[in-house]
Parts: C-alpha cells; sequence; structure tokens
C-alpha cells in the first residue's frame, strides 16, 4: 500500500532573511522525487517541510541554491533528479564568482520546461547571493518569476489567505521563522494529505540552519 | 630585409620558428596595426570606445561599415584589423552571450565572455588548415554590481583587463596620450571629449585624409546598456577635440621657431 507523505512548503522573504517553506509530496510507492537541493554555505533559506522517509534533502558546499519540490501526485514515475548541482559548480568556478540564485533558477525552469509534458513538478528556488540578497523564485511550469514568497503542494491550497494577509515585507529572521511555522502548522493541520514534523532552514550570507520542529511543538491554532 | 626574417617556418600556424616563435600569429598582429586606431578607455562609471574610421572615398555613405558592435545589451565592442574577420567575431561573442543569458538568466560576465571569445579566437591559430584571426578587439561593460570592465582581446589569443588601451596604426602615440589621463577620477561625460581628442590627435593627415569618428559608451550615463554616443554629445566633443589638436599645433609651431 502506498505511503503518502505531504509537506508544506511556502518561501518568504525579508530583506535581510529569507524564509522558505516548501511543500512536497512524493509518493514512496514510486519511489522517487527526492530534490536535490544544494545549499552552500552562502545560501540563505528557511525551509521547513515534513519529512518523509523516502524523501532526501542533500546539501553541498559550493552551491548557491536551494530547491525545493512542489507535489507529484500523478502516479507516473517523475523522476526530478534535478542535477544542476554540478551545473552549477562548474559554471561558478568558470566564471570565478559565487552562482547566482538567478541561475540556479534557471536551470530549475529550462528542465521543468523542457520536460513540461513528462514531469509535473512546481519547484521553488531560493537563495542568498551577494548581489541581490535573498530570493525567492517560483517556477511552475516553466515559468519562472522572483517573488517574495512562494508556496507549494497539496497542503499550500488553505493557507493561501494566511500568507497574503500575513506576509510583510522587512521582517526580521525571528518573525519570518515564526510566519514560516504558523503557516506550515495551519496547512498541517487542515489538509488531511499533510502533518508530521516540520523542517526548517534558514539560509543567510554566513550559515545554514536546520531545525526540526515535532508535530507536538507546533503551534496550535482555534480548532485543535 | 624584414620578409627573410620568416624564412620558411612562416607558411602556416602549426609551425614554431627556432627561436620560438609562431610567425602567422605575429603576421596577423601586423595585419591590426595596419589598420586605423581604435581606442578604449574606462572610467569610474563607464566605458567610452573611439573608432577613427578612414573614408576611402567620397561615394561612401556615411556610417556605413561601423566598426563598433553591440554584443548584448550591456557590452560593447570595438575593432581594429581585417573588418571581415572582425564581424565573424563579433557574431561567435554574440551567441556566446546569447546562450549564458538563456542557460543562466542574468548578463554573461565580461571577463567570462573575453575568455570564451579568446579561446575562439586562440582555436584557429594552432592549425595549418586555418588562418589566426586578423583582428583585434576591445570589449567594454558595465555592471552596477561589478562596475566599469575593459578587456583587449588580439589575434594570439591572449585577453587583458584595462584601464585604458588602442590598437591599430596609432597605438603607441595613443597609449602615451590615454597614459596622461586620470581616468580613474573621471565620468564618462568627461571622458567622451578626451576620446575624441585623442582620436583626433593621433590621426595622421598627411597619409590618410578624411575620417569619420564613431563613439560610444556604456556607463551609468545609459543605465549599463551599450548605445552609440548621442548626436548632441558627439558634437560638443568633436568641437572640443578640434580645439585641443589646433593649440597644439600653435605651440609645435611656436616652439619650432623659437629653436630655428
Amino acid at each position: 500500500k502506498a505511503n503518502f507523505a505531504h509537506e508544506v512548503n511556502i518561501a518568504g522573504n525579508c530583506p535581510i532573511w529569507q524564509c522558505s517553506l516548501c511543500s512536497l509530496s512524493c509518493e514512496s510507492l514510486d519511489m522517487l522525487l527526492t530534490g536535490i537541493y544544494d545549499c552552500c554555505e552562502r545560501t540563505w533559506e528557511d525551509q521547513t517541510l515534513l519529512h518523509d522517509k523516502s524523501y532526501d534533502m542533500r546539501k553541498r558546499m559550493m552551491t548557491c541554491f536551494c530547491c525545493s519540490f512542489g507535489l507529484c501526485i500523478t502516479p507516473r514515475l517523475d523522476c526530478n533528479q534535478l542535477t544542476e548541482r554540478k551545473i552549477l559548480l562548474f559554471v561558478s568556478l568558470e566564471i570565478d564568482e559565487d552562482p547566482q540564485v538567478r541561475s540556479a533558477a534557471t536551470l530549475v525552469k529550462n528542465i521543468s520546461y523542457k520536460y513540461k509534458e513528462e514531469l509535473s513538478a512546481h519547484l521553488i528556488v531560493a537563495g542568498w547571493d551577494r548581489r541581490d540578497g535573498g530570493q525567492v523564485f517560483a517556477t511552475l511550469g516553466g515559468l519562472l518569476t522572483r517573488q517574495p514568497f512562494a508556496i507549494g503542494g497539496s497542503g499550500s491550497s488553505y493557507v493561501y489567505g494566511f500568507v497574503d494577509a500575513e506576509y510583510r515585507r522587512g521582517m526580521t529572521k525571528e518573525e519570518c521563522q515564526k510566519f514560516v511555522v504558523n503557516t506550515l502548522a495551519l496547512a498541517m493541520n487542515r489538509d488531511g494529505s499533510s502533518g508530521g514534523v516540520a523542517y526548517i532552514v534558514t539560509i543567510d550570507e554566513h550559515s545554514t540552519d536546520e531545525k526540526v520542529i515535532l508535530g507536538n511543538d507546533l503551534p496550535t491554532f482555534f480548532d485543535q | 630585409m624584414v620578409w627573410l626574417i620568416g624564412l620558411g617556418y612562416d607558411l602556416s600556424a602549426s609551425t614554431f620558428s627556432p627561436d620560438g616563435r609562431v610567425f602567422q600569429v605575429e603576421y596577423a598582429i601586423k595585419a591590426v596595426e595596419n589598420s586605423s586606431t581604435a581606442i578604449g578607455i574606462r572610467c569610474k562609471d563607464g566605458v567610452v570606445f573611439g573608432v577613427e574610421k578612414l573614408i576611402l572615398s567620397k561615394l561612401y555613405e556615411e556610417g556605413s561599415n561601423k566598426r563598433i558592435f553591440n554584443i548584448d545589451r550591456h557590452v560593447g565592442m570595438a575593432v581594429a584589423g581585417l573588418l571581415a574577420d572582425a564581424r565573424s567575431l563579433a557574431e561567435v561573442a554574440r551567441e556566446e552571450a546569447s546562450n549564458f543569458r538563456s542557460n543562466y538568466g542574468h548578463d554573461i560576465p565580461l571577463k567570462h565572455l573575453s575568455d570564451r571569445v579568446a579561446m575562439y579566437v586562440h582555436a584557429y591559430t594552432l592549425y595549418s588548415a586555418v588562418r589566426p584571426f586578423g583582428c583585434s578587439f576591445i570589449l567594454g561593460s558595465y555592471d552596477k554590481d561589478d562596475g566599469p570592465q575593459l578587456y583587449m582581446v588580439d589575434p594570439s589569443g591572449i585577453s587583458y583587463g584595462y584601464w585604458g588601451c588602442a590598437i591599430g596604426k596609432a597605438k603607441q602615440a595613443a597609449k602615451t596620450e590615454i597614459e596622461k589621463l586620470q581616468m580613474k577620477d573621471m565620468t564618462c561625460r568627461e571622458l567622451v571629449k578626451e576620446v575624441a581628442k585623442i582620436i583626433y590627435i593621433v590621426h595622421d593627415e598627411v597619409k590618410d585624409k578624411a575620417f569619420e569618428l564613431e563613439l560610444s559608451w556604456v556607463g551609468e550615463v545609459t543605465n549599463g546598456r551599450h548605445e552609440f554616443v548621442p548626436k548632441d554629445v558627439k558634437e560638443e566633443a568633436e568641437k572640443y577635440a578640434k580645439e585641443k589638436k589646433n593649440n597644439r599645433r600653435v605651440y609645435r609651431t611656436t616652439v619650432q621657431t623659437v629653436f630655428s
């Protein structure tokens, strides 16, 4: 029997700190889909996701983006092995400077668009680079847009209103993390396909921090 | 007897001479020195190009056979040497810039572009089946994070970064003039006039009669886009240049009378 695990992701942006929550659903029956994430010491991103045992998040040193997965609910084999981490590494070596988040996002977008028929995924690419600071790019279906925050996944539809109302520019790191955790908690509460833990990644100029918040420790709201 | 120097080792680019030179590449560099001068100078907020375009016939249409090319929105290229070779290299550079933008989503950094085009030029110096490109060119761009940048590529396939450089027949004289400038403190508007002045000064009136001045710039003044200098700015620059040149001539004749 298939096990479903869903994660809610939202990517949020404040001038200094950038938060992103990623939502991802993978069917462990088909066993694929693991996002390939490359966060480097210089990327900045907040990523909350509900952990799934078939989900794998790898961190590498050199690249500058964090790729989060969107939802793939079709039972087809959606092979989203994004190996840009190597490409991004090579490019940054050649041009002799750290890769930009925009480069990473464009690479992801090109793959999404090229295999549009075969793949069904919304990928959010977020990170930090020295030119524009924290940035979030959404690459739904091959369209690349830079946004202050982005959400995706099955649980995301329940929290569109919340994020639209609650997001403000210029949030501090703590406010951003709180915003992200609240969003996740609300989504996980309402969405039948989401639940479990929240996994938050915070990326800034200097470091990448990861934090796991267990289900019991999530903030509670009205109907809980 | 200059033409005896090569003596069998200069027939193809794939042969070294006993003293370690590749003559074909050196001859290509000489081909550049037969063409008229082009200069590029980098100031604190941009890059200005100036090209002395000799007019061989009064029947030519004004503005034809431009020697300054637009590579991408933010990159300009001024050439000296065989113009046909230069045009095909401009096309190569455009493709590189376009592919980079398509793959990585942002403007190509100028160092990377000049490395790539220099590699391409270098490839033609390795084989006997092809000849090296007979043109040098100067690439310039402006980026709000990295500032203005200027690179020159010569037929041997080397690219150097410069604050100011000159290619073509009067490059020595132009270099002397460029060295006198305090370019790091100047803005593009001031520099345009100086560039026009230098071109007018190095133009040899005895050997080459008429010439057309091409001026272009890229910098904060154009918001990072490479453009030909607008007509009014160009006219002002040319007026300044002619004045300065006349003053120089007067000075020179006065000195001569004193000493004679």
